[in-house]
């Protein structure tokens, strides 16, 4: 039976390969994090790791996943300890609703690892890439929120990704 | 989504003589799997590319660099040789989409996405590119986002591409394997075509026929800019985009490179306007003129008529920003 493994734990896949994998992960017991926004790649709620990198899980066949890696919103934290970007969006209150927040939260957790490694975005200038409020709007567009907390999520990301930056 | 048989492919000799209308190749799928929710495209089978061992950059002959299909948008932007050297097809990348898109598309299913026409995607309304005979909605509907060159009374869709444009105006040229096994090379500038009476063939390729890499040339000297007008500051299509690459001397044009985005059935290589630049002064009287030969034959279809003096003012805007800077950098 074809596989992949969501935060460490196998699961097999569907054999109707329409599958999507946003479907395959909506339809496992205990997996709620991960939404469905739009459905089309526009919204970005079904963001997750695929191999490390953000993608968003309704435009992948579920197929093409065989023997990958994802990792969702339930595998970031570690049991009921938050990770410190769901502490920051609390303390930020970096939400309304909440429903596109697990996506906002993994493409922010990625998005810190792409700054680290040094890749470019459309805002980065010739002095190299460094995390700021202009840098974290551009790279955080593919995410929508409709209830518009925005100036919030942009706090709780700087706040967590200067603490990863410099460690206290 | 219609049901379609699934078959991954390990290496492209596995890929059968018969893999033809009825088959489309998965690659990274941000566009296809979103048309095939539509039921737009119907692939009776899909042939996954995605595991070839196509996603590398090499060093290519003379100063160029190979770039296999399967090199994802965010891998092409981020490297450092693109960066250093092509710095044109790097701001593009960058450009176009989101992280998450960039992250999965890849270099050959970007130049093969389709059009983002209201009306394509609207299976209510007429399209020819859709269903040949239709009729175009566009034509006489909404066409704010709309072709202003080489479009017809079939269709007067935009390639949406931002990558295309820098690599038309880099001059890359795209490695091509026939469904026989069989090899050619084009021009990118070549491989998309102008709607005419077929707006349903977006580009030149045969039916089964895979691009397994595109071939970048050494650049050309000068300062490389991409510049993007659209209706918001990130993840929006262009309305008109740019890319230029332009090396003035002695504040003479010595060499200069054009391609505009959004405005045509493909990216549109501004030949013209590159060839009244030539050796002229490197002036803002010449950049108007040079914009006013290339747009001589534009037309708007009314929501887009707007296009035709903004391609104006955004390609003399990039020509004095690009000229500025190069004469900055050769005291």
């Amino acid at each position: 039976m074809a596989e992949l493994s969501v935060n460490g734990q196998q699961v097999t896949l569907s054999d109707d390969p329409r599958t999507t994998l946003l479907d395959t992960l909506r339809e496992l017991p205990g997996f709620t994090g991960t939404k469905k926004g739009c459905d089309h790649g526009q919204c970005g709620a079904c963001t997750v790791l695929l191999d490390g990198r953000r993608v968003n899980a309704c435009l992948i066949l579920a197929v093409q996943c065989e023997g990958c890696e994802v990792t969702t919103i339930e595998g970031l934290g570690e049991g009921d300890q938050l990770h410190p970007l769901q502490q920051a969006f609390v303390r930020h209150d970096g939400f309304q609703c909440g429903y596109c927040t697990p996506g906002q939260i993994c493409s922010a957790y990625a998005m810190l690892e792409e700054i680290a490694n040094g890749e470019p975005s459309d805002v980065t200038d010739e002095d190299g890439v460094r995390l700021s409020r202009d840098e974290i709007r551009e790279r955080m567009s593919g995410n929508l929120c409709r209830c518009g907390a925005y100036a919030n999520i942009v706090d709780a990301i700087l706040e967590a990704g200067q603490r990863e930056e410099s460690p206290s | 989504m219609k049901p379609f048989d699934y078959q991954r492919i390990g290496a492209v000799e596995e890929i059968d003589a018969d893999a033809g209308e009825r088959s489309s190749f998965l690659a990274g799928g941000t566009n296809l799997v979103d048309l095939m929710k539509h039921e737009i495209e119907t692939p009776e089978r899909l042939l996954d590319i995605s595991r070839l061992e196509l996603a590398q950059i090499e060093d290519g002959d003379q100063g160029g660099l190979r770039v296999g299909t399967l090199v994802t948008n965010t891998g092409l932007a981020s490297d450092a040789r693109v960066r250093e050297r092509w710095p044109l097809l790097s701001s593009a990348l960058l450009a176009g989409a989101t992280a998450q898109l960039r992250n999965r598309a890849t270099t050959g299913g970007n130049l093969l996405q389709r059009t983002r026409c209201y009306y394509f995607y609207d299976t209510a309304r007429p399209c020819n590119k859709r269903e040949p005979g239709e009729g175009c909605g566009a034509l006489a509907g909404h066409n704010r986002i709309h072709a202003i060159l080489g479009a017809s009374e079939q269709c007067i869709a935009t390639h949406p591409s931002d990558m295309a444009v820098a690599m038309v105006a880099l001059d890359a040229r795209v490695r091509l394997r026939a469904a026989d096994g069989s090899q050619r090379e084009l021009p990118v500038e070549e491989l998309h075509r102008l709607p005419g009476d077929h707006p349903e063939r977006d580009t030149v390729l045969q039916p089964g026929e895979l691009i397994l890499g595109v071939d970048l040339p050494a650049p050309p000297p000068g300062r490389h800019i991409y510049r993007k007008v659209r209706d918001r500051s990130s993840y929006a299509f262009a309305l008109v985009s740019v890319g230029a690459i332009l090396h003035v001397a002695d504040g003479k044009v010595g060499s200069v490179r054009i391609a505009f985005g959004g405005v045509a059935h493909k990216p549109w290589r501004a030949r013209k306007a590159e060839q009244a630049l030539q050796g002229q002064a490197a002036t803002e009287e010449n950049f108007l003129k040079a914009a006013d030969v290339e747009l001589a034959d534009a037309r708007g279809y009314g929501g887009n008529d707007f296009k035709i003096p903004l391609a104006r003012r955004t390609l003399v805007a990039v020509l004095r920003d690009a000229a500025r800077a190069t004469e900055e950098s050769t005291p």
